[in-house]
């Protein structure tokens, strides 16, 4: 499992500058952004740097921020890479909360809310390559 | 154990019975001798010698902080100056002081109404009662321990202030009682534990009767555990008597009112007509007993509900919940009472959301329309959409049902509601037209 950074934004002009600018003004790289936007609010999920220590920083800046554990599935950019994984995930009786995916490298990265961090050995196990943290972003010391 | 059982568990038709008596002699002495009653009842019509029933009171005016008042000092005695034994006031700090007198038999019945909180955790005439309500004009100090005396108490008159004075007091003379504010008890909870001590352990304290300020749920809990103790909540006004008007017993889901002592009654603070049992509005004291300073239907401004069920501990006397508000905070919502602390209990209910809220209400197509922002616990797992929807969703239909209107719910950031050290501001009214205040709503303390 690789470390998420998520953070609760009011749907509101100006916030996700403002916590762009945050992010920036302690030297936090980010390395990948994802929205999940309601009416109301929105919820950014972010691979950055040191996710602990940001998650700490946005804390102390009034923000709600919480470091998430998530799947991170490499897979070749070619159809049916996406569907392999979900069905086999689908196989095991594991749904997912959310996911995305973004481009790596030569191929792609597929990430996944999971309930359950028992999968990631399974899928390991059966050749799928999961991702480690250090792939993706500096960890935290 | 009971203070005066005969009193307290007497049957419904017995009391109610004793109410009619004691209330056609308190209509009468009060119109025989306090020239604004007669002059009040005259102008109404009302023949204070006709009295059937406790239905006939719906019948009088209302008297008000402000009669009060304006009859400062003395006008509203009912008794000759010889016989009155002592003087309560209020605080002036918004306005004339009120005064308020008591008889030698006003005293020992104030004595005895607390005196059944007394019992109601616990003590009687072995317990040693620590008093750390002010001594003084104010009722709490006098009050609480004029029921120590009547319940037997050893009482220890330690007023306010110097807590680790109190402390030493509580520990060195092994006090069971504890009367005080909720806030000063907990202060004193807290300062023996930076001393050093763990008062649920090191201390014989095991009852407390709180009032005078309101105290969350969380509050009370807090004190209960800090302290080790059973908890008394304790309501009482200066202008009625002071503390011990209706009291909490141990299963803790409403305060005895001292029947035998005042009738009550709940009317809808806009339009002055009685509600129906179980509903919240305005409790109106009539007082029974009183000879120095009678109040016929005293509007108190104090928002609760009559709670008219069968009591665990046996007391017959009806209760009447927490108060949960005040007139003075209503806010009329499409036509419905509203009190911000209905709210606030929600969110105190929730342990999904931090105890910060703001409510706005606004003008939306010639609709009012309330919104409350809220805040997500910290530890909350915001990450699931899912899960934020569902906490917004289950506030919604809690606010739904307990205020009877819609209220939207809006969970935002935690920098958005700001906090200050005092009263935050937690309402914020955009209506175009402001109809905050009821129309029949009198002044502001």
């Amino acid at each position: 499992m690789i470390e998420q950074l998520t953070v609760l934004l009011e749907n509101e002009d100006g916030r996700l500058s403002d916590l762009a600018r945050d992010l920036s003004e302690d030297g936090i790289d980010m390395h990948a952004l994802f929205i999940a936007d309601t009416a109301d609010f929105g919820v950014a999920r972010i691979f950055c740097d040191t996710p602990r220590r940001a998650a700490s920083m946005l804390a102390r800046k009034g923000y709600r921020a919480h470091v998430v554990d998530v799947l991170a599935v490499r897979m070749a950019d070619e159809p049916g890479s996406l569907a392999a994984l979900l069905r086999r995930l689908g196989e095991c009786g594991r749904g997912i909360e959310y996911g995305y995916c973004f481009p790596h490298r030569d191929g792609a990265v597929g990430v996944l809310k999971v309930g359950d961090a028992s999968i990631e050995r399974i899928l390991a196990q059966e050749g799928f390559s999961v991702v480690e943290a250090e792939e993706v972003y500096l960890l935290d010391e | 154990m009971y203070h005066q059982e005969e009193i307290e568990c007497m049957s419904r038709a017995s009391l109610e019975a004793l109410q009619v008596d004691r209330l056609r002699w308190s209509v009468v002495h009060a119109y025989e001798n306090v020239p604004l009653y007669k002059k009040r009842f005259d102008e109404a019509g009302i023949d204070p010698y006709r009295i059937e029933s406790l239905n006939d009171i719906k019948r009088f005016p209302f008297i008000m902080k402000q009669d009060m008042r304006d009859a400062y000092p003395f006008g509203l005695f009912a008794v000759d100056r010889s016989r009155v034994k002592r003087i309560h006031a209020s605080s002036g700090t918004t306005g004339q002081a009120t005064v308020v007198g008591y008889t030698e038999r006003d005293l020992k019945n104030w004595g005895d109404c607390f005196a059944r909180g007394i019992a109601m955790v616990g003590g009687g005439a072995s317990s040693t009662m620590q008093v750390s309500y002010g001594y003084g004009l104010f009722t709490g100090g006098l009050g609480a321990h004029r029921g120590g005396e009547a319940a037997g108490c050893m009482v220890v008159p330690a007023s306010t202030g110097n807590t680790k004075r109190q402390i030493q007091l509580m520990r060195d003379f092994g006090v069971d009682i504890l009367c005080a504010t909720p806030s000063y008890a907990l202060l004193i909870a807290d300062t023996a534990i930076e001393m050093g001590y763990d008062p649920a352990k090191d201390f014989n304290v095991s009852g407390v009767i709180l009032g005078a300020e309101p105290a969350s749920e969380r509050m009370r809990d807090e004190i209960r555990r800090k302290l080790g103790v059973r908890y008394c909540d304790v309501y009482g006004l200066s202008e009625i008597m002071g503390p011990g008007v209706a009291m909490e017993c141990d299963q803790a889901c409403g305060l005895h009112v001292a029947e035998d002592q005042f009738f009550v009654e709940i009317v809808d603070p806009d339009t002055l007509e009685p509600v129906e049992d179980g509903s919240y509005g305005e409790l109106v004291i009539t007082t029974l007993t009183r000879e120095c300073s009678p109040l016929i239907r005293y509007r108190t401004r104090d928002l609760t509900r009559i709670i008219d069920e069968p009591c665990a501990c046996g007391r017959t006397h009806r209760k009447i919940d927490r108060i949960v508000g005040r007139t003075d905070d209503m806010l009329i919502i499409r036509g419905v009472n509203v009190f911000p602390s209905q709210i606030e209990q929600v969110i105190m209910g929730c342990d999904k959301v931090a105890p910060h809220y703001r409510i706005m209400l606004s003008t939306q197509g010639g609709m009012d329309k309330a919104e409350l922002l809220v805040e997500t616990a910290p530890e909350f797992p915001f990450d699931e959409i899912r899960r934020l929807e569902g906490l917004r969703r289950r506030l919604e239909s809690e606010l739904k049902s307990n205020l009877q209107i819609a209220i939207d719910v809006k969970i935002v950031e935690p920098k958005a509601l700001e906090r200050s050290e005092g009263k935050s501001q937690r309402i914020v009214d955009l209506r175009e037209t402001n109809a905050r205040r009821a129309p029949h709503a009198p002044a502001m303390d």
